[in-house]
C-alpha cells in the first residue's frame, strides 16, 4: 500500500464539493416529504401601524387552501422569538403581530396550502385593516422627546445605555497636542445570503416527535429556543441543518418561522415547508451594523493616539432578535484596533427604530471597531501631516508586548502587526505607488493608495463571554468514532455552511492517525448525530471546534496506543502513528497495522484485559481565552472625478490567522472576506424611507456586488500561531471583511485628499464621490 | 396543459398549470433540484439553466415556454462519473463555498465557453453579471473557468 | 414569485395573436421573451387574464438587409442582435447597446420589441433606436403602420402602440460613410439598467459634424432625443462638444432614487454625452 501523504498544511480540494457542482446537495428547499404543505407569510406594508382587524374568511375558501392563521390565533400558543443578550428593555416578539405591526415585513398572517401558487393566492385574500401609526427610523431622533415610541410599555425607545467611563481618558484630551473629534456611521446592510431562510416542519404524533429542517448556522441553539418557544422537550426535537447556502451571521438565529412552522405542522399534524423570498429575506432577515459613533481622539504631533472616546448610538431595529444588543460591545472593546492606545472610554446607546433588528453580520462590531480604528490612524496622519504607514508604526503593540493587554480589557494572544504592514507595503511597492500617484495627480488624476492594519477578536471562547440565555457557552463538542473496519466519523458540533471544516477536520484526522483522508467522513448539523455543540459563527469553527476534535482524537490515539502497547510489549509512550501503523517513534520496523489495533478494541479478533471496547470518545473543549487574527490589507484606487466611480488598480492582503490547515480554504474565506468588506465601502446600503419604507428590498436595489465591480486580490500571509489552542490556529472567516473596508475607504479618501475631503458616509457611492469633489472645488 | 421538453436527454411530457415558472418545473415536477432559486428578480442567477444550448434565468420564463425545447441543468453536465470540464474547475481552484451559486454558475460559464474558448479574467467577470456569489468573492471562480477552459481547449485540440 | 392564474394562449402566425388581442382586449397580454413582463407577473403587480405567446412565430425573430435598411424582428433577442453579421457590419452601435443589456441569461431571452414596447426608462435600446432615428412597424387587425422613434417613446412605460397592436418589426438605416455612433452607460450597480444610457451618432462633413443624433435613457421618465445638444453641434467642430454637452439634460424632469439624485442623473447625462460623442468623433476619424 502506498505511504499514506501528510495533509495539514497541504492544498487539499473540498470533501463537501463533489455534491454541491453536480446538484446533488440538499438544500431545505430541497427536502421532499410525502403529503408536505407550503406556507407563505404575509408582511406588513408599514412600518407602524395599529392592525384593527384581519379578515382571513376569504382567504381560508381559497381551493387548496389548508390554514390560514393570524397573531391572535397564536397567543399563548407559541412563545415570544427569544433575545437571549441582556438589556435593560426586552420587548415581547410574537411570531406574527399582534395588535401593531412595527417594521415593513413583519409577519402578520400565514397561509399554508398545497402548493405556493395557491397559498399566495391565499394571501392576496387577506384583508388588513391597519391604522398607520407615525414611524420612527433614525436612532438619534427616536431618542428626542416627542419620538414615536415603539413599545409603549417602556415609555421609552432606549434599549439600553451601556457606559465604560475611564477618567484617564479625560486627562489625556487634556494634555493632547490637538483632540480630533468626528462622526461615523457603520451603514446598515443586508448580510444576503444566496439561500435564503427556510424551514421545513413535521410532526410524528405518535412519537411526539418533532423534526425541524432548518437553514440555520446553530442547529442545537436554535432547538432549545424553540423547545422553550413550543414548551416541548428538547428531546422531542431533532433539527437538521442541511446543506446551508451561506450564514454570514443571519442564521445565527432563531426566528420567528422556525417555531410558526413548526407549531402548523405539529396542528395541522402534516409537514409543512416555508422557503424566504428575497423580498422577506431583505426585510425581515436581521441587518448589520447600523452604528453611529462619535469619536474623540487625542493624539500628539508625533502622531501618538493617546486615547479614545467613543459616544455610540446603536441601531436596534424594531425587535431583539437573538443577540442584538450584545453585538455593539465588541465595537467599543475592539475600538483600539492594533495600537497601543492607552485609555479609552466609550457608552453604547441602543435604540429601538422602526426597522428590521440589527444582529450579528460578518464580523459583527469588529468591522466597526476596525473601521474606527484605521479612521483614527488617517485622521491623525492627515491632522499632523505625515504618513499614514508611519502613524500605524508609531502606534502599534509591538511584537515583544504579546500576550498584551488592551486599554478594552482584552488580551491579545499573540501578533506581529508591522510584519504585515512591511509586507504589504512591500508587495505594492509603497515608495514607487506615491511617486506615480503624485505624478498621475500633475495630470489631473486622482489616485489613492489605502492602508488597513486589523486586529479582530475570534474563537469566542470562554463560555463566561456568552449569555447564559443562550443556554450553551463558548466551548465546543466533537465526537471521533473509529469504525470497525478502521474508517473514521467524526461528529463535530460546529455547523460548517460554506467553510470546509468536512475538509479541515478530515486532514487533521488522517495526520493524526496516519490514514488516508479518504478514510475519514465528517457529519454536522443534525441535533440527533451529533453531540450537542454550539455552531458555526464568530470564525469559531477550526478555533474552538478543531481543539475538541483534537481532544477525541487524542483520547483514541491514548486508547489505540494501549492496546498497541500490550500486543506490541513497548511501552505506550514509545508509540506514533504512522502511515496506517502504530510504530515505534525511534524504529519504523517494528509497528502493528493501525487495523489490527482496531480490532483488538471491537474485541472481534483479540481481546485486550482492562481496556473498555469501542472506539469512540467524545470531547468538550472550553477555550481558556479568545485569539485575536490580524493583518494589513492596501489597495490602490483612481477616482474618475467627472462621475465619481471608483476603479481597483490593485489590492493586496496579508493576513495571519495562525497556523494553516488548509491553505486553499484560507485564500477562500479571505477572498470572500475581502468583497463584502469592499461591499460596505463602496456599494450597499440598507435604505428605508423617514417613514419607514424599505427602499432596497430587492436585488434590483441592494447592490451586493458582483464580479465585475471587485478587483484581482493580491494574498499574501504571515504566521503568529496562537498560544492559545492545541493547534495553533486563531480563525479566519471575518479576517478579509474587517480589513477591506477601511482599506477601500481609505483608498478612496486618499485619492480626495488634496481636494481637502477627510470625511464621507458610507457607501461610496460615485454620487456622494461626485458632490464631495464638486463642493471641494467650488470652495 | 401539456409540455412536451427533454431534460437532461430525457424526454418528459406532462401535464401543468400554465403560471408554473421553468424553475419550479425543474424542482418540483423533473424533481431536478440542483437549479436554484436565490431572488425573485432575475438578478442573481441561481436558477441559470440552458435551453438549446443558452444559459437563461429558468426563473423568468414559464414552463409553458419551454415546450418542445432540450433543457440542461446541473444534473446533466457530467456524463456518469465523468466531470464536466466546469465541474472539474469549480472543485480543483475552491470555486465555491455553500454551493448555492454554483449550479448556474456553471450554467452560465458552459454558455460564454462556448462562445469564447479562452475568455480574459474581464471577460469573464463580465459575464458574470447575471449571477451572484456571497462566498468567494469571484476570484476562485474566474479561475475555475479558466481552468476548464484551458481543458476544454486541450481536449478539443487533441 | 408565483404569478397568478391565466389562460394561456400560444399563436403561431401574428394574425392569429392580434385576433385574441382583439377579442379579450384589455385582459390580454402578449408573451414574447417574457423579460418585461413576468418580472411584473411574479410579484403581480400583473396580473393579466389572458397571455398570448408570440415566441413561435418565427419570422418575427429575423434581422435582415433590405434596400439599405436593416429590419430587426420584434422577436429577435438581445443575443442575436449583439452576435447579428449583419448588425455589427452595418449598426455596431447598436450590436455595442445589445450587448450591454442585461447579462447574459437575459440577453438570450429578452427580445427588441418585448424591450421596446415596455419602454422601461432605464432600458437601453429606446435611446440607440432615438439615437439611429429607427422606424417602429406596428400590427394591428386593420393593417400596418410605422411609428418613427422619435414619436414612439411617449411616457413612463407608455408608447404609442395601441391597444390591440403588435409591434412586430424595427427597422433601421445602415450608418453610412463618415458616421459613427458610441452607445456608453453608467450601469446601475444592482439591477444593471442604465442609471444614464448615451447613445451618440454623429456623420461628419470634413471636420465638422453634418448631423448629430442622441438618444438619451435613464434620465427622466421617458428615452428622449436631445435635440439641444444636437442643434448646439449643427455645423460646428468637434471643439463644441463640451459646451454643447452641456445641455444634455436642458428642460428634463430628472428622475431621483436610492442610488441617484435627478441632479447627478443630470450630470451624468451630460458627462456621458460629452464622452459618447467624443468617441462617436473619434471612430468616424478612425
Amino acid at each position: 500500500m502506498a505511504v499514506v501523504p501528510k495533509f495539514v498544511g497541504e492544498r487539499i480540494k473540498r470533501r463537501e464539493d463533489p455534491r454541491l457542482i453536480t446538484g446533488t446537495g440538499q438544500y431545505v428547499d430541497d427536502v421532499r416529504l410525502p403529503g408536505m404543505l407550503t406556507a407563505l407569510v404575509l408582511r406588513s406594508p408599514y412600518a407602524h401601524a395599529k392592525i384593527n382587524s384581519i379578515k382571513l374568511d376569504a382567504a381560508q375558501k381559497v381551493p387548496g387552501v389548508v390554514a390560514v392563521l393570524c397573531g391572535d390565533d397564536l397567543k399563548d400558543k407559541v412563545g415570544s422569538v427569544p433575545c437571549v443578550a441582556p438589556a435593560e428593555h426586552v420587548p415581547y416578539h410574537p411570531v406574527l403581530a399582534q395588535g401593531k405591526v412595527r417594521f415593513v415585513g413583519e409577519g402578520v398572517a400565514v397561509a399554508v396550502a398545497s402548493d405556493a401558487y395557491i397559498a399566495q393566492d391565499a394571501l392576496d385574500q387577506i384583508e388588513v385593516d391597519y391604522d398607520p401609526l407615525e414611524a420612527v427610523t433614525d436612532p438619534e431622533q427616536a431618542l428626542e422627546a416627542g419620538a414615536p415610541i415603539l413599545h409603549d410599555e417602556f415609555k421609552t425607545n432606549s434599549v439600553t445605555l451601556a457606559s465604560v467611563p475611564n477618567p484617564a481618558v479625560d486627562e489625556a484630551m487634556n494634555k493632547a497636542d490637538k483632540v480630533i473629534r468626528f462622526r461615523i456611521h457603520n451603514q446598515r446592510l443586508a448580510p444576503v445570503p444566496m439561500e435564503p431562510r427556510g424551514v421545513v416542519a413535521r410532526w410524528e404524533p405518535g412519537y411526539k416527535q418533532l423534526t425541524i429542517w432548518s437553514s440555520t448556522q446553530i442547529p442545537h441553539l436554535m432547538r432549545s429556543q424553540v423547545a422553550d418557544m413550543l414548551k416541548l422537550g428538547e428531546n422531542k426535537i431533532h433539527v437538521i441543518a442541511p446543506e446551508v447556502g451561506g450564514g454570514f451571521g443571519a442564521k445565527l438565529n432563531v426566528y420567528a418561522e422556525e417555531a410558526l412552522i413548526s407549531h402548523l405542522a405539529i396542528t395541522l399534524k402534516r409537514p409543512v415547508k416555508w422557503i424566504e423570498r428575497r423580498r422577506e429575506n431583505l426585510s425581515g432577515t436581521t441587518h448589520g451594523r447600523d452604528q453611529i459613533v462619535y469619536l474623540e481622539i487625542a493624539a500628539n504631533k508625533d502622531g501618538e493616539v493617546l486615547a479614545l472616546k467613543g459616544r455610540f448610538i446603536c441601531d436596534m431595529g424594531a425587535y431583539l432578535q437573538l443577540l442584538t444588543p450584545a453585538i455593539p460591545g465588541f465595537s467599543g472593546l475592539m475600538m483600539t484596533g492594533c495600537y497601543k492606545i492607552p485609555a479609552l472610554a466609550f457608552d453604547q446607546q441602543m435604540v429601538f427604530t422602526n426597522k428590521m433588528a440589527t444582529d450579528a453580520y460578518r464580523g459583527a462590531g469588529r468591522p466597526e471597531a476596525a473601521f474606527i480604528a484605521e479612521r483614527t490612524m488617517e485622521a491623525v496622519a492627515s491632522e499632523f501631516n505625515l504618513d499614514p504607514a508611519d502613524v500605524r508604526r508609531k502606534n502599534f503593540i509591538a511584537k515583544a508586548s504579546f500576550p498584551a493587554p488592551t486599554a478594552g480589557g482584552l488580551v491579545y494572544d499573540s501578533g506581529d502587526y508591522e510584519l504585515t504592514l512591511n509586507k504589504a507595503l512591500d508587495q505594492i511597492d509603497y515608495n514607487k505607488t506615491r511617486a506615480e500617484q503624485a505624478a498621475a495627480a500633475k495630470e489631473g488624476r486622482y489616485i489613492g493608495i489605502g492602508i488597513a492594519s486589523y486586529v479582530e477578536i475570534c474563537g469566542i471562547g470562554p463560555s463566561a463571554l456568552l449569555p447564559p440565555k443562550l443556554k450553551g457557552g463558548g466551548w465546543e463538542s466533537c465526537t471521533v468514532r473509529i469504525e470497525p473496519d478502521g474508517k473514521v466519523t467524526v461528529l463535530t458540533g460546529v455547523s460548517p455552511h460554506g467553510q470546509g471544516q468536512e475538509t479541515t477536520f478530515a486532514q487533521i484526522v488522517a495526520d493524526e492517525l496516519g490514514i488516508d483522508i479518504d478514510d475519514v467522513t465528517v457529519v454536522h448539523g443534525d441535533t440527533a448525530l451529533v453531540p450537542y455543540g454550539i455552531g458555526t459563527f464568530g470564525s469559531r469553527g477550526t478555533t474552538v471546534g478543531g481543539p475538541a476534535l483534537m481532544m477525541s482524537v487524542g483520547k483514541l490515539q491514548a486508547k489505540m496506543k494501549r492496546i498497541a502497547s500490550t500486543m506490541m510489549e513497548v511501552p505506550p509512550e514509545q508509540l506514533e502513528f504512522r502511515n496506517r501503523t502504530i510504530a515505534m517513534a525511534s524504529d519504523a520496523s517494528k509497528s502493528i497495522a493501525l487495523q489490527t489495533v482496531i480490532e483488538a478494541a471491537y474485541g472481534y479478533k483479540t481481546v485486550i484485559e482492562g481496556v473498555e471496547p469501542g472506539l469512540d470518545a467524545t470531547s468538550f473543549y472550553e477555550p481558556s481565552a479568545c485569539t485575536f487574527p490580524f493583518g494589513t490589507h492596501v489597495a490602490v484606487v483612481e477616482v474618475d472625478s467627472q462621475t465619481g466611480q471608483v476603479k481597483f488598480l490593485r489590492y493586496v492582503a496579508v493576513d495571519d490567522c495562525g497556523k494553516v490547515i488548509s491553505p486553499l480554504l484560507v485564500e477562500g474565506q479571505i477572498q470572500g472576506g475581502i468583497a463584502q468588506g469592499i461591499a460596505q465601502a463602496l456599494y450597499e446600503e440598507v435604505k428605508y424611507d423617514e417613514g419607514g419604507q424599505l427602499l432596497s428590498a430587492t436585488l434590483m436595489d441592494y447592490a451586493v456586488p458582483k464580479a465585475n465591480m471587485l478587483p484581482h486580490y493580491e494574498l499574501l500571509s504571515t504566521v503568529t500561531p496562537s498560544p492559545v489552542n492545541s493547534l495553533g490556529v486563531k480563525g479566519v472567516g471575518e479576517a478579509g471583511t474587517i480589513g477591506a473596508t477601511p482599506c477601500a475607504y481609505n483608498a478612496v479618501l486618499d485619492a480626495l485628499k488634496r481636494l481637502g475631503i477627510r470625511d464621507l458616509d458610507m457607501p461610496l457611492k460615485p454620487e456622494t464621490i461626485w458632490r464631495a469633489i464638486r463642493d471641494a472645488k467650488k470652495a | 396543459m401539456l409540455l412536451n421538453l427533454t431534460i437532461n436527454g430525457e424526454q418528459r411530457s406532462d401535464n401543468v398549470d400554465p403560471r408554473m415558472l421553468l424553475v419550479h418545473y425543474i424542482r418540483d415536477i423533473a424533481n431536478l433540484t440542483g437549479t436554484h432559486v436565490g431572488c425573485e428578480t432575475s438578478i442573481c442567477g441561481a436558477c441559470t439553466v440552458l435551453i438549446n444550448g443558452s444559459a437563461v434565468k429558468s426563473c423568468t420564463i414559464l414552463a409553458v415556454q419551454a415546450d418542445g425545447t432540450k433543457i440542461t441543468t446541473i444534473e446533466g453536465m457530467a456524463e456518469g462519473d465523468r466531470l464536466h470540464p466546469l465541474q472539474e474547475g469549480f472543485w480543483e481552484e475552491h470555486g465555491l463555498q455553500c454551493g448555492y451559486c454554483t449550479p448556474g454558475m456553471i450554467m452560465t460559464a458552459a454558455d460564454l465557453l462556448a462562445r469564447n474558448s479562452n475568455p480574459t479574467e474581464a471577460e469573464i467577470r463580465e459575464a458574470l453579471e447575471g449571477n451572484l456569489c456571497r462566498c468567494t468573492g469571484y476570484q476562485h471562480i474566474v479561475k475555475a473557468i479558466q481552468f476548464a477552459a484551458a481543458k476544454m481547449r486541450t481536449s478539443k485540440a487533441a | 414569485m408565483f404569478p397568478a392564474s391565466f389562460e394561456y394562449h400560444r399563436v403561431s402566425s401574428v394574425k392569429d395573436a392580434l385576433a385574441l388581442l382583439s377579442q379579450f382586449g384589455d385582459e390580454a397580454k402578449i408573451l414574447a421573451g417574457g423579460h418585461s413582463l413576468l418580472p411584473m407577473m411574479k410579484l403581480r403587480l400583473a396580473q393579466p387574464a389572458h397571455l398570448v405567446d408570440i415566441g413561435a412565430v418565427h419570422e418575427l425573430a429575423q434581422i435582415q438587409e433590405q434596400g439599405g435598411r436593416i429590419l430587426i424582428g420584434g422577436l429577435a433577442t438581445h443575443h442575436s442582435v449583439e452576435t447579428s453579421s449583419i448588425v455589427k457590419a452595418k449598426l455596431p452601435i447598436l450590436a455595442e447597446c445589445a450587448a450591454l443589456i442585461g447579462d447574459i441569461q437575459v440577453r438570450n431571452r429578452g427580445t427588441i420589441g418585448g424591450s421596446l414596447a415596455h419602454a422601461d426608462p432605464a432600458a437601453d435600446y429606446p435611446a440607440a433606436a432615438l439615437a439611429l432615428e429607427a422606424e417602429m412597424t406596428l400590427e394591428n387587425p386593420g393593417g400596418k403602420r410605422k411609428v418613427k422613434a422619435a414619436d414612439f417613446f411617449l411616457d413612463l412605460l407608455t408608447t404609442a402602440v395601441q391597444a390591440g397592436e403588435i409591434l412586430t418589426q424595427v427597422s433601421f438605416a445602415a450608418l453610412g460613410a463618415g458616421t459613427g455612433g458610441v452607445y456608453l452607460k453608467h450601469r446601475h450597480p444592482a439591477s444593471g439598467f442604465a442609471t444614464v444610457g448615451v447613445a451618440a451618432v454623429v456623420t461628419l462633413k470634413g471636420t465638422n459634424f453634418d448631423k448629430v443624433r442622441v438618444g438619451i435613457t435613464g434620465l427622466g421618465a421617458k428615452a428622449f432625443r436631445a435635440s439641444s445638444v444636437e442643434k448646439a453641434l449643427a455645423g460646428k467642430a468637434s471643439d463644441a462638444i463640451a459646451a454643447a454637452a452641456s445641455h444634455a439634460a436642458d428642460g428634463v424632469d430628472a428622475t431621483s432614487d436610492t442610488y441617484a439624485s435627478g441632479e447627478f442623473r443630470a450630470e451624468l447625462a451630460r458627462v456621458y454625452t460629452r464622452r459618447a460623442l467624443e468617441q462617436a468623433v473619434a471612430r468616424v476619424k478612425a
